[in-house]
């Protein structure tokens, strides 16, 4: 590596750390993505010049092409995705960069023709292709549950974990082969398969709640795998920013389970969906009566509060419903009604999503309160208002300790004088568990699409 | 084991503590856009992916290349644009 390229290397792992640290503050969070991105421009842009001479014919082709149409992929989905989705599309961009590492793994190996890799570089080979693959698989599974593309709600048999764990050996002594015996091209893409089916069968079990948390360790996952694959090339602009992505991945994805609640180790190998279904929600459902209003009288109740709390949840984000919500509470607040929102850290599918979405509909700053700030004003509130918000208002959370949410901190919803319930069904939330303030006496149900119920209050507001 | 060896080492070793540093104190709001941001990071694998591609020349290689570009291209730029866009929002109600 000539003095020039390090230097470049160097530049761009500082405008890689800078960045990051800029994308933890609010303030500068916009420019420190914008700073990573001109320590990525220069990094690639000057590799680029360095291979200027080295290109094959076909080098050249695949290069440019390749360059081209990632880079349509990228935009195209990147802008045109709804912010909705927003979590998927991250699963799946994080999932591509675990491939890549694993496949630029396979190919270095390959060059050996067979001959075994000697340790620095087998056993940094074989960690990318083993991680990446996962990470690909993963990610992939993610985006397939999040898009709803099959069922969020964990998928589970028996004897799943000795299955996961036998899979685990088998990767481990293929790994070990490849190291200590043999380098044929068979046995890279044999390790690769089952990195890639461990990916799936890790994911499997995980219920579509716990997604972002997943996601989040995936993506540490395709640092480290980023970061094994610069031992490969040895290139160290790839393993200081595979590692950093690595390590603040990793911290990041204990910051986000830590926002649920929950252990990492509860959301891995919990299997969510297993406890509930012990504890049943159809059973629950049946025996209790459910109250639902009208439209109008609901209005009506709203038009002569004192103070509403409107607790936004995934349903309002699904629905689109964040302008019709914003224009029920401009009309309230025009009557002189006092109206904030409670955000919840998980609201929507990842923490701080809800932020977005709000912003996105201009409703002003002031009037989103963190969990912690509102919690102890439910009970001066003379209506909770819940847009298709379920899990994260559900006392069970509080009272029922054998409760797969239990310990989860929720907003106290139900300490409010009335709540409503904006909702399409009964079906219980993401988590699957039944919500007993769903039956609370003093709770009402507006069932329909979170937009068409919002739209029929602000009729029934704008009559009162 | 090499002297060079060490020295790549002793770069990982320091990238995890300062990984671990520079976030140690990030908002709730912000995990999303963190998390997207650090995924575009990873994508400098683009600087590996055509570091291998250059020099493809058998069929496998050409493929294995290929689609390595293509990856990891995606990765940086979806990453970047798509963290952009979440960022934007945050600027926006500020005004």
């Amino acid at each position: 590596m000539t003095i020039a390229t390090a230097f470049v290397y160097l530049l761009a792992a500082v405008l890689f750390i800078i960045g990051l640290k800029f994308l933890s503050s609010p303030r500068g969070a916009r420019r420190g993505n914008q700073v990573a991105a001109v320590g990525m421009v220069l990094a690639v842009g000057w590799t680029v010049v360095l291979l200027r001479d080295a290109f094959t014919p076909a080098g050249i082709a695949i290069c440019t092409v390749g360059v081209a149409i990632g880079s349509i992929v990228g935009t195209v989905g990147a802008r045109r995705v709804h912010m909705t989705a927003m979590p998927q599309m991250v699963a799946l961009f994080n999932g591509v960069g675990g491939g890549a590492a694993a496949l630029v793994a396979v190919s270095e190996l390959l060059k050996l023709a067979g001959a075994r890799p000697d340790f620095q570089t087998g056993f940094p080979s074989v960690f990318a292709i083993v991680i990446g693959g996962i990470s690909f698989a993963g990610s992939a599974l993610a985006f397939a549950k999040l898009q709803e593309l099959m069922t969020g709600t964990p998928i589970t048999y028996p004897g799943q974990q000795v299955v996961n764990g036998l899979l685990a050996l088998a990767i481990l002594t293929l790994a070990v082969a490849v190291l200590a015996v043999t380098g044929s091209a068979v046995v890279f893409a044999v390790l690769l398969g089952m990195a890639l089916v461990l990916g799936v069968a890790f994911v499997l079990p995980i219920g579509g709640a716990d997604m972002p948390v997943v996601i989040s360790l995936l993506n540490a996952c395709t640092g480290l795998a980023v970061a094994a694959s610069g031992f490969v090339l040895d290139n160290f602009a790839l393993i200081v920013a595979g590692t950093l992505v690595g390590a603040s991945g990793s911290l990041l994805t204990k910051l986000m389970s830590d926002a649920m609640g929950r252990s990492i180790t509860n959301i891995l190998f919990g299997a969510f969906g297993q406890v509930q279904a012990g504890l049943g929600s159809g059973a629950a459902a049946d025996a209790k009566s459910v109250r639902a209003g009208s439209a109008d009288d609901i209005g009506t109740m709203l038009a002569y509060s004192r103070s509403v709390i409107i607790v936004p949840g995934y349903g309002l984000a699904v629905a689109q419903a964040q302008h019709a919500v914003r224009e029920l509470a401009d009309l309230l607040e025009k009557r002189g009604v006092e109206v904030t929102y409670a955000i919840h850290p998980v609201a929507g599918r990842m923490p701080g999503h809800m932020n977005v979405l709000l912003a996105e509909a201009n409703v002003p700053y002031e009037q989103l309160r963190e969990m912690d700030a509102i919690n102890g004003e439910f009970k001066r509130a003379d209506v909770a208002l819940v847009v298709g918000a379920n899990d994260v208002v559900n006392p069970a959370a509080r009272n029922s300790p054998g409760s797969p949410i239990y310990g989860m901190p929720i907003l106290n919803v139900d300490e409010a004088h009335s709540v409503v319930f904006l909702k399409r069904s009964m079906r219980p939330g993401f988590a699957g568990i039944d919500n007993e303030l769903l039956y609370d006496p003093k709770t009402v149900m507006l069932f329909g699409d979170a937009k068409e119920s919002l739209t029929r209050l602000v009729a029934a507001v704008k009559a009162a | 084991m090499t002297e060079h060896l060490v020295v790549l080492i002793t770069y990982f070793a320091l990238a995890v503590f300062v990984g671990f540093e520079v976030i140690s104190k990030v908002p709730t709001i912000l995990h999303t856009p963190l998390m997207s941001g650090s995924n575009a990071i990873h994508g400098i694998i683009l600087v590996g992916a055509l570091l291998i591609a250059a020099h493809a020349q058998t069929p496998l290689e050409i493929v294995l290349g290929f689609v390595a570009v293509v990856l990891a291209t995606t990765n940086v730029v979806g990453g970047f644009v798509v963290t952009d866009r979440m960022l934007e929002m945050f600027k926006g109600r500020r005004q």
